[in-house]
This record gives C-alpha cells, sequence and structure tokens, in this order.
C-alpha cells in the first residue's frame, strides 16, 4: 500500500473522491510537508475559517504502522483563532487509523446542513447522522456513543468534538480516542463550523517495505533505542509533569497571570505528588512502548449518600497543570482534576483557556470588567468552582462577555482593556515557560506560536545552567535550525518526545529501509525543512501576517526570568532576525 | 519500568512456532494500550500494519476503563476447526489450530464459531489470521503483559 492516496471529501455535496499523488509525497516527505501544500492548494486567500471554503487536512508519514513512534497525525486548517495558519498534532490511534485506511492525508471540505460524523472504513466513506448526537453534554458521552455504533474497535481513531467545538469557540479542541487532542489554535471550532461531530477511520491494509530483513533489524535498533533512552523514562514514568518542580525552582513557573514565576504549594500539582496519590493509568499511543499519558483518579464523595464515591479518570500534563493551575493560582490537587475534567468534558484548549481565565481574573480584580459583565461570577485566584463555571460559560456564551472570551484572550484585551497583561503571542495564548528571551522568541516566531515550534525555552534552561548569554542573533539562528529540522520530524510524523531516538542517521536509514527514496540525503532533508518552514510563512504572509506586527505582551519584560528582565528591544531583533532567515 | 528483551534479530524466527508453548495474558492492568504485538505480529511476515495481526488490542469501552488482549487462547477443543468444512484447521499439539493456507476458502465460519473472537481476517488474502503461538509478540510487548507459557 502506498503513502500517496489523498482522500477528498466534500460535506456540502457529501460527496468523496480519491486522488494518487506520488508528487507531494515524494517532495515534501507526508505530514506537515504535505499538509502545508495541501492547505495552499485548497484554503482560497482570506479565506473563512468557519465558512465551507476552510479546509481540514491530516496527513501522516511514510514510517506510519511501520516504526515505533512515528504516531502523530498533523492537522491543517485557517485557525478561527489567529485568522491564519492552523496546525495542530494529535497521536492516539489517529495516524495508524489513516495510513492502514490506505490513506496519506485527508481533506475534508464544505459544510453539512445538518449535523454529520463521517465513518471511513478503508475505501468505504459514510455520512451519517450526526443530529441525535449533536448537543450532548460531554465529549466522553460522544465518545461512547459512536465507540458503539462503529466497529473495529482497538483498529479505528474516533476524533470527536465537544460542545465547545459546536459552540465555535475559536479555541475548542478535537479530542482523540480520549485523552489526546488537537488542542491548539482551534481546530474544535472548525469541526463545529462544519457541522461536522466526529470522524471515525480504521482500515487493514497492509504496509509493505522495500527489504523487511533489514526493516526488522533497523525496527529492533530503534525500539532498543527508545527503551533505553533515559528521556523516553522521564515521559514514562512521572511524564511532562516531571518539570512543574524544576520550573518552580528555576522561577520560570508562570503563575497568576505571569506575576509571578513560581508559587506557594507547587509541589502539591506536581508530576511527583500526582503520581503518588492519584496516578490510575498510564496510557500509550499505537506504536509506542513510552506511555506517557498519565490518568489521576479523581475520588469525589456523593453528597446525598454516605460511603458512595464518584471516580473519574482525569489526564494530567504539564500545560494543563501549568495553565489551569499555576497560572490560576489553583494548587489544591482535586480542585485542579476537577477544572482540567471540565475543560476536557467541554472540549477546549487546556492552555489557551488557561491563559483566557487568568487575563478575566486580572481584569476583575482590576475593575475592568465587574459582575455585570461576568454575570455575578466572582472571578478569584484558586477559586476552582469558579473557574468550573466561567469555563461552562465560555462555551454556552449566555452575554456578550463570555463570547469574547470564546474568542480568545487578545480578542476579550482590545474590547475591555488590559492588553498589557494579555498573555498572546501572534493571537495565540502562551504555552507555560516564561524561561528567558528564547521561549518567548519561539512563541513570536514559531509558525503556530508554539513552545514545540522550536523549543527556546529549552535553550534558556541550559544557558541558565551554563552561564552562557547569547545575542539575539545567535538565538534566532538556533531556533531557526530547530524548528527547520522539526519540520523533517512532523513530515515523518514522529512525536517530538522521540526526536532523540530519530537523530538524521535514524531517519536516512529509516526512509531508505521503507524504500521512500534510495538516495536521499541529509542536505535533502534539511532543506525539506527549511522550504517546509518557509511554505508555511508563505500561507501566512497571504493572509495578512506581517512580523513587524507581532506585539510583545508588556507583562512578559515586567516580570523576571531566570536570565534576568527582557528587554523588548532584544526580543525586537530576535524577531528580525529570525524573519531574515526565513527570506 | 521499561525492560524488554529483544532477542538478536538473526536469531528470531518463526521456529518458535514448533514449540508447544500458548501465548497468554499474564496481566491486563499493565496493558498501555500500545499494540506493539499487533505491530510485531504482522512484521513477522515482513510487513507493517495490522494486516495479517492474529492478536488485537482494545479498551473495554474508553481507554479511562483499561485495555483486553484478545488472542487465542489455544483451547484443546477448538470450536473454529469443528465448523471447517474443508478441514483447512488442524489441531496443534499444544491446543489450539494450524491453517492449511492452501485447503481454506475463505468461507469464514471459524470467525462466528471463536467465542473469543479471537480468528480475525486478512482482508487482503481473504483468509484468517490465527494465532500460531510462536511467542514472536511477547518480546515486543515492553510491560510484560503477554507471555508465553507451556502448554498444558
Amino acid at each position: 500500500m502506498t503513502l500517496d492516496k489523498i482522500l477528498y471529501i466534500d460535506l456540502s455535496k457529501r460527496r468523496f473522491h480519491v486522488r494518487s499523488r506520488p508528487d507531494l509525497f515524494e517532495k515534501h516527505i507526508g505530514g506537515t510537508g504535505v499538509a502545508i501544500r495541501l492547505l495552499l492548494e485548497e484554503c482560497p486567500e482570506k479565506a473563512d475559517p468557519l465558512g465551507p471554503e476552510n479546509p481540514i487536512i491530516f496527513a501522516v508519514g511514510p514510517l506510519t504502522g511501520l516504526f515505533p513512534m512515528a504516531s502523530k497525525t498533523v492537522a491543517m486548517f485557517k485557525s478561527p483563532l489567529t485568522g491564519n495558519l492552523g496546525e495542530s498534532h494529535a497521536g492516539g490511534r489517529s495516524a495508524s487509523a489513516i495510513r492502514m485506511a490506505g490513506y496519506g492525508a485527508i481533506v475534508v471540505k464544505g459544510t453539512s446542513e445538518t449535523p454529520v460524523y463521517l465513518a471511513i472504513y478503508g475505501s468505504d466513506v459514510y455520512f451519517r447522522d450526526a443530529s441525535g448526537i449533536w448537543g450532548i453534554e460531554s465529549s466522553y458521552t460522544v465518545g461512547r456513543i459512536i465507540r458503539e455504533l462503529e466497529s473495529e474497535a482497538g483498529l479505528r481513531t474516533i476524533m470527536r468534538i465537544g460542545r465547545a467545538g459546536e459552540k465555535m469557540v475559536s479555541y475548542a479542541s478535537v479530542v482523540v480516542e480520549t485523552y489526546r487532542h488537537f488542542g491548539r489554535l482551534g481546530l474544535g471550532a472548525v469541526f463545529g463550523s462544519k457541522k461536522l461531530k466526529a470522524i471515525t477511520i480504521c482500515g487493514k491494509h497492509s504496509v509493505n517495505v522495500k527489504n523487511p530483513q533489514a526493516y526488522r533489524i533497523l525496527y529492533d535498533k530503534i525500539l532498543q533505542l527508545t527503551v533505553k533512552s533515559q528521556v523516553m523514562r522521564k515521559y514514562h514514568d512521572i511524564g511532562t509533569s516531571s518539570n512543574v518542580i524544576p520550573l518552580n525552582e528555576l522561577k520560570a513557573l508562570p503563575s497568576l497571570n505571569l506575576r509571578q514565576t513560581s508559587i506557594k504549594n507547587a509541589e502539591n500539582i506536581s508530576g511527583e505528588n500526582l503520581a503518588e496519590k492519584h496516578l490510575g493509568r498510564r496510557v500509550s499511543c499505537s506504536h509506542c512502548p513510552v506511555a506517557c499519558i498519565h490518568l489521576a483518579t479523581l475520588r469525589e464523595p456523593y453528597e446525598d449518600e454516605p460511603y458512595f464515591y464518584k471516580t473519574t479518570m482525569v489526564p494530567y500534563d504539564y500545560e494543563p497543570i501549568y495553565s489551569l493551575g499555576s497560572m490560576l493560582g489553583l494548587t489544591e490537587t482535586n480542585e485542579l482534576l476537577k477544572l482540567i475534567d471540565e475543560v476536557e468534558t467541554q472540549g477546549l484548549d487546556a492552555i489557551s483557556t488557561g491563559v483566557v481565565l487568568a487575563w478575566a481574573t486580572e481584569a476583575y480584580e482590576k475593575g475592568l470588567v465587574t459582575s455585570m459583565e461576568t454575570m455575578g461570577l466572582e472571578l478569584k485566584w484558586g477559586d476552582g468552582e469558579a473557574y468550573r463555571e466561567a469555563v461552562r460559560r465560555i462555551v454556552s456564551q449566555p452575554n456578550e462577555f463570555y463570547s469574547t472570551l470564546a474568542r480568545g484572550v487578545e480578542k476579550a484585551a482590545s474590547k475591555y482593556g488590559g492588553m498589557d497583561f494579555a498573555l498572546s503571542f501572534g493571537g495565540s495564548e502562551m504555552p507555560g515557560y516564561h524561561t528567558g528571551p528564547a521561549a518567548h522568541l519561539t512563541f513570536l516566531t514559531g509558525a503556530r506560536h508554539s513552545h514545540l515550534d522550536s523549543a527556546g525555552y529549552s535553550m534558556d534552561e541550559d544557558n541558565a545552567k551554563t552561564g552562557t548569554k547569547m545575542t539575539p542573533k545567535q538565538i534566532a539562528e538556533a531556533l531557526f535550525k530547530e524548528e527547520s529540522w522539526r519540520q523533517v520530524l512532523s513530515s515523518l510524523v514522529v512525536c517530538f518526545f522521540a526526536r532523540g531516538v530519530y537523530k538524521p542517521d535514524t531517519v536516512l536509514e529509516s526512509l531508505k529501509t521503507v524504500g521512500f527514496n534510495p538516495d536521499i540525503t541529509l542536505e535533502d532533508l534539511n532543506r525539506i525543512g527549511v522550504e517546509t518552514l518557509k511554505s508555511k510563512n508563505a500561507f501566512k504572509a497571504r493572509e495578512g501576517f506581517s512580523h513587524k506586527d507581532l506585539k510583545i505582551p508588556r507583562r512578559i519584560v515586567e516580570t523576571e526570568t531566570p536570565l534576568g528582565i527582557l528587554e523588548e528591544e532584544f526580543i525586537r531583533k530576535g524577531i528580525e532576525e529570525f524573519f531574515r532567515l526565513l527570506q | 519500568m521499561l525492560k524488554l528483551k529483544l532477542f538478536k534479530a538473526e536469531k528470531r524466527s518463526l521456529e518458535g512456532g514448533t514449540v508447544a508453548g500458548r501465548l497468554t495474558v499474564l496481566d491486563i492492568d499493565k496493558c498501555v494500550g500500545c499494540q506493539l504485538c499487533m505491530f510485531a505480529c504482522s512484521r513477522r511476515f515482513g510487513e507493517g500494519g495490522f494486516a495479517k495481526s492474529a492478536i488485537r488490542v482494545r479498551s473495554i469501552g474508553g481507554v479511562e476503563r483499561g485495555f483486553t488482549v484478545i488472542v487465542c487462547r489455544a483451547c484443546p477443543d477448538p470450536p473454529c476447526m469443528k465448523v471447517c468444512v474443508t478441514n483447512a484447521l488442524s489441531l496443534r499439539k499444544a491446543g489450539g489450530v494450524t491453517l492449511n493456507p492452501s485447503k481454506c476458502i475463505g468461507c469464514g465460519r471459524c470467525v462466528d464459531a471463536c467465542p473469543l473472537k479471537a480468528v480475525f481476517w486478512d482482508n487482503e488474502a481473504n483468509k484468517p489470521n490465527i494465532c500460531v503461538h510462536c511467542g514472536y509478540c511477547v518480546n515486543y510487548c515492553p510491560y510484560r503483559v503477554i507471555g508465553l507459557r507451556e502448554a498444558r
């Protein structure tokens, strides 16, 4: 089975067709490399992100289904949050399911008149009526229903939206299986605008390789590297939440809307404490031995019945602990878990939701908004109950204030004031690192304004340890190099956690083994990485992005980082240098 | 804890298939749903994907409730064999069955007969995939969920 088949689905006409596009995959590998070209092809200029013309693109890569940890699906679309490039990656079983259904990519366009969900079984595509599941309160319930309705459990992915997606909250997520997400930049709202409640995909195609014997040997080598690596142990044992204590001690953990960089009782919400007191299960994406997904058991007593408890499994990671925990002053473990659960139930992006609520709390404190706007809700640091209610109102949008919050922090601040403390980078809410200039330069210059674009935070942390000082130019160059290489990884759809395993040599060897291109060289890979990054920025420029318009939130130059107080001019220089490299 | 003991590639072969062993689920609560066993099963034939896999890992109604491993238990008196109209399935010494693909006409009755739903289907070959208890997958389970036991 080849990778180059693309399934095109039109929700307006309820039709689909398959096209073979070897040109795309040969040149751009797969994943993000292919998705950006499809976005450039399929998304008309100045398209309305919530209009039928906005395509949803999913792409996987040549190693998917063959090697461990090539398990991510890249989703691309025009973001309703930033009004520009939307890109989000999710794992679960999505990638292997798409590949085994026989596709390298799927493009969904149009808008259905009535709620619909898609069931894709290999070459068969069914448009199923979803009016009976539209409006269901919990995203968990939607998953349960579709699980029963469709077959092939274990071989399929179920992507679905919650009510947040239906109500087109700009940062609504798409929940994959359970506990994995296309979280950032509002893919959930795009689903909602198309009346698309869910997509389930499955297939049982074999994936052939050129040299089976060499394939088995290389497979064992990669797997051994994985299970022996220290990083992998970190992600397995405690998970990303092992970052809470170190970042708190480093004074880089954004807290109380980044008025502080550490918080009292951080140990309560640390990965260590959660693992010890609450860890109930670890879960893996398909074809990954690591099992980095950590689920906490939340045990709550029923008020009306003694000795009876409700037990809920709640996923936790570093990012939601930062955004819904330290940012909101919520350090009581159970309260944090309940808030994460609410966000999950509604189907929202945890990072954006937390940053929006943190801004709202400070705006309320400062009197920019009053109980008139909040409809009597008192937003207070650490008040989990109030935050859960606020989350529900962001979704139901009972008044203008909550509808504005549902558009993201930048829109909220442009309406109500408080731009200085609105932590928005290129229109997307801030990830959880106030480590130094490189972190913020990543948020600003990264194609999707994500900490994962070029991982500046990691550079800062190293610099803090070694006492190294870098110039804006040096930082920009290092970030450019990192972001370019990450384009290669996400074109292969290798999880970024496995970047230490998939070093250039291993990438080349694996591509040759599966018969992708026997002559491919490291120079080719590097070139493809840079080209992909440039294509993304070409799309952004087309849609009106200019780095000169990037706003630097005042708050980040007011609150000290481990590398000292940041200077706006330094950051501006870094931005200029980065975009010079992109030309 | 990740503990993975892989055989050296050249030593691994399908010879395990003749060992009188029986694949068994040791502790399902340790399963993380990584499906490495399923991929291993198809990789015996030098390919990726699940087309040839005779083992399946799925959640029991959502990953929050954990997983189940569906695989042949090597019954001593296999119902799949009894319904095979062409005698393509014969009793294995240690329980379970061996498929003679040249006799199989792809009717699929064995699939319906198995109460564990452990007879899988290869759509491409139009023949069943039934575990031969070779233990290849066991080597790839990072959490010792499955193991090879001596036959009863």
